[in-house]
């Protein structure tokens, strides 16, 4: 199990070889997802930027659109989890919303888990120190992985141990994984 | 949510209660717009938690009140203000993962 402890200069993670490859493996999934369809959108952060992103209004400049193009709400739940709509009872307000802020949420999201993927070990086995700004880049994009995978596996609060014969149980496993880091993640770095 | 309650943080009272609709009285009176934050199966308790204190600057008492709402009652006004305001903190709150919408007092 990936091992946390707090040091006085920052959050400490241990990560064993298959545990560093399957995390570099789910961030970069969940990258491609929040950027799929977004290529034109996303110049900066494909050629792997952070610094110096352009604005929406930038962008709207550059592509001759309105930030994102399609203001309605994904298709795919898992998508919707993680862009979901700002206004529950107003799709013209949810669209305009998401038309004025969808690309740079996107955005937000894959500069995260570029910084993370660029945080982790490169091969096999190794620590990763995380002072507090990267810490916080390391639980939203975590979370981030988590809404996917457990919107796709459709989790409910009061779920058990996976059935063995049940053949979402090996990505049920890596949720509960993820939530383990997670969880303790949080502990180390607000105790 | 998902996480373990501690024991002993039942529902509230029925004086609980009353002062919650006070305040929300007095809020609504300064204040026409809210941002809500909801309940879901994925977000851990403690996350929700460390969120609120991160965007908002509220103590853990406040954060773990209002996340024991969202937990408990669905949902939870977890800010207020103008639109725009209410605007950028459902973004900052989507940038974190938590469901959060907007609406009119």
């Amino acid at each position: 199990m990936t091992a946390v402890r707090r040091t006085r200069r920052g959050v400490v993670v241990s990560f064993d070889e298959v545990e560093a490859s399957l995390l570099r493996h789910l961030v970069g999934e969940v990258r491609d997802l929040l950027t799929d369809g977004e290529e034109d959108l996303l110049p900066a952060v494909r050629t792997g930027g952070g610094a110096g992103l352009p604005t929406d209004a930038e962008l709207s400049a550059l592509t001759g659109m309105a930030g994102v193009v399609d203001a309605e709400t994904p298709d795919d739940p898992a998508l919707a989890r993680l862009l979901p709509d700002a206004y529950r009872d107003d799709p013209d307000a949810a669209g305009e919303f998401r038309r004025l802020t969808e690309g740079s949420l996107r955005r937000d999201k894959v500069g995260a888990a570029e910084r993370l993927l660029a945080t982790l070990p490169d091969d096999g086995p190794g620590e990763v120190r995380l002072d507090p700004e990267n810490t916080e880049l390391w639980l939203s994009t975590i979370n981030d992985v988590r809404l996917a995978l457990g919107t796709r596996l459709e989790v409910t609060e009061d779920m058990a141990e996976p059935d063995p014969e049940d053949p979402d149980a090996p990505a049920y496993v890596v949720y509960l994984w993820l939530t383990e880091l997670q969880g303790v993640l949080i502990e180390v770095a607000d105790g | 949510m998902s996480g373990t309650l501690a024991a002993g943080t039942d529902t509230g009272t029925a004086t609980d209660t009353r002062q919650d609709t006070d305040e929300a009285t007095d809020v609504r009176a300064a204040v026409p717009w809210v941002t809500l934050v909801w309940n879901d199966p994925i977000n851990l308790m403690s996350y929700v938690t460390h969120v609120l204190q991160k965007l908002f600057g509220y103590d853990r008492e406040k954060a773990t009140k209002l996340m024991l709402d969202v937990h408990q009652r669905g949902r939870a006004v977890v800010s207020s203000g103008s639109r725009e305001q209410m605007e950028h903190d459902v973004a900052r709150l989507h940038a974190y993962g938590l469901w959060a919408t907007l609406q009119k007092q």
